[in-house]
């Protein structure tokens, strides 16, 4: 393989972790309390409004309907008007994004949801606020799940970064199509798969360690 | 109904003076409680309550499962507001509070729950330091006060282990000490012990029985048994279809149970049954002109509970009294003795009045031949 593909592989990584990054950040930025709100918000829960609970669930799960290749064609007018372009590797970081957030925002929510009903009213007969309740029970007891949650969305946030090459955005599963397809470069197939591979799996392995670390909640030997 | 539960300030409820918290009274006025079911009918849970728990006592609610006595509970620091009454925590009309004071008047309400509602992710010490951070406590302060309250329960070697690394006891060790956290004026403990083994039953109604003398925090505690109310409780209501059908202090419950739900609930306690071959042969009515023996309980009280009442029955009677079941025990630090005797069915009568002569109790369960 020359130096010159070499070269292109090592920089399609890159691009693909920019993305990948980028795109989980603002994913998790937004993703993490639409989550938390989704959750809290259904009926009898903690700030109660079915309607608008309702209404952004409907909106969470539209764009979770849409095939992602699909979602980055019809929002390029949006993409054009937040990145100032539809093509490129920037550019694709928009359609990422909004594929993120209603998808870490789901997962969020399970997490939540899953916190025993028993420490909020623990909480409650402490006087804590509805946002003390959110920030110093709800999130600290989700965070395993939020972690692994996050993982997830990570991992699949780099097999949606492949399909970005269609409005010209970069990165491995771009490099895969133009020369290990579109030019009879097997080689650069397999190599794109394997990097896909050790990515998905770091990302998997650091999550678990991660929700391995914050999770309190089964006994353990402590070696420290 | 209207009952009055008004503490004697025998040794097991003085609060000990010593500048801590004093408790708070909790009055509960014609209280009711009613909840609206999914099919679209009303469930009424709590009724016509009208009860008034004095600062400093420690109370307890018995009732079985479905009662209301947890509806009643919840009502105190506002997590149910009721229906139609009002419910008074030192002055405080918790029903009516909106959202900034009802907060204000749960930091005088520590609670304390039968599964305990632990932070799986916080240390002891980040548990009990959780309602006064909650409070807004100066974070300075938080560590030497969370020391003092480990201490207090005996949990010092255990302050920085998750609550999963603990035993069910230690768990509610931990949720007592975070339920004391910001000193409050009233502890409510909702079936505390019921997921404890009886040992460690033993030892947490120890600590709370010592938290209630030397704070001087009044207890309202809810339970399905009689026998932690026996051990520390110093008053107590029996509820039962949402109402309180007998109130006042424990002891002149147990001696003088009046409503059936009572007798139940003690006869579970007090182990104080006919043996089968004669339960099944007793009838409510004496046949006449037969032999018969009347069987009867008799209770000891107070003062009388020690004396030999059925021997100097025999010697001034001269009457031969039958012993069938019987167990003198302690509550509230009070001998009470309760004994089912049977008796010559044509000299029960004497012997009975003889018997209340002296301060017993006594109470006709039937006849056998």
């Amino acid at each position: 393989m020359s130096a010159n593909l070499i070269h292109l592989l090592v920089e399609a990584t890159l691009q693909t972790l920019y993305m990948v990054a980028i795109s989980g950040l603002l994913g998790a930025l937004f993703g993490l309390p639409l989550g938390v709100y989704l959750a809290i918000s259904q009926r009898g829960e903690l700030l109660s409004s079915p309607v608008i609970n309702k209404v952004l669930g409907l909106v969470v799960n539209a764009t979770r309907s849409v095939p992602f290749i699909i979602l980055v064609v019809a929002i390029i007018p949006l993409t054009r008007m937040i990145a100032g372009t539809s093509i490129g590797t920037t550019a694709a970081i928009v359609p990422l994004t909004i594929a993120a957030v209603p998808f870490i925002a789901r997962l969020v929510e399970n997490a939540i949801r899953e916190v025993d009903g028993g420490l909020i009213e623990a909480a409650r007969s402490m006087g804590a606020t509805p946002f003390q309740i959110i920030r110093k029970v709800l999130i600290p007891e989700a965070l395993p799940s939020i972690t692994l949650g996050l993982t997830l969305a990570l991992v699949s946030l780099i097999g949606y970064s492949a399909m970005v090459g269609a409005v010209g955005g970069e990165g491995l599963g771009d490099l895969g199509i133009r020369y290990g397809y579109q030019r009879f470069m097997p080689d650069v197939m397999l190599v794109v798969v394997v990097i896909l591979i050790v990515l998905v799996q770091l990302v998997q392995s650091l999550g678990e360690w991660i929700a391995a670390r914050v999770d309190k909640r089964a006994p353990k030997s402590r070696g420290n | 109904m209207s009952t009055n539960i008004t503490p004697k300030r025998d040794a097991q409820t003085r609060p000990e003076r010593d500048g801590s918290p004093q408790g708070a009274s909790i009055v509960f006025e014609d209280v009711g409680k009613s909840f609206h079911t999914p099919a679209g009918g009303t469930v009424t849970a709590v009724e016509d309550v009208n009860l008034t728990v004095e600062p400093g006592a420690m109370t307890g609610v018995i009732g079985r499962s479905g009662a209301g006595k947890s509806t009643l509970l919840r009502m105190v620091n506002g997590l149910e507001r009721p229906t139609t009454g009002r419910i008074m925590v030192a002055g405080h009309d918790v029903g009516a509070a909106d959202a900034g004071a009802l907060r204000m008047i749960r930091r005088d309400v520590g609670m304390i729950f039968q599964h305990f509602n632990l932070l799986a992710s916080r240390t002891v010490a980040g548990n009990i330091a959780l309602p006064l951070e909650i409070a807004g406590e100066d974070r300075a302060k938080i560590p030497a006060r969370v020391a003092e309250l480990i201490e207090r329960v005996g949990l010092s070697a255990q302050a920085n282990r998750y609550p999963a690394e603990l035993s069910g006891g230690q768990k509610q060790r931990v949720g007592i000490a975070r339920a004391l956290a910001t000193s409050p004026k009233v502890l409510l403990s909702d079936e505390a012990t019921s997921a404890l083994d009886p040992e460690t039953t033993q030892t947490v109604l120890a600590l709370l029985r010592d938290i209630n003398r030397d704070l001087g925090l009044t207890v309202l505690l809810i339970t399905h048994e009689m026998a932690v109310v026996r051990d520390i409780a110093s008053h107590m209501a029996v509820i039962d279809g949402g109402r309180i059908v007998e109130a006042g202090p424990t002891y002149d419950v147990f001696t003088q149970p009046r409503h059936p739900t009572t007798r139940s609930f003690l006869s579970g306690v007090t182990g104080v049954t006919l043996p089968a071959f004669i339960a099944g042969r007793l009838r409510d009515t004496p046949t006449r002109g037969t032999k018969e023996e009347e069987v009867i309980r008799v209770t000891f009280a107070g003062t009388h509970a020690t004396d030999p009442m059925l021997a100097l029955l025999s010697r001034d009677l001269g009457i031969e009294v039958n012993i069938l079941a019987g167990a003198v025990e302690e509550i509230g630090a009070r001998p009470f003795g309760n004994l089912l005797v049977s008796l010559d069915a044509d000299r029960a009568q004497a012997a009975r009045e003889y018997l209340e002569r002296h301060g017993l109790l006594t109470e006709v369960l039937g006849y056998v031949s």
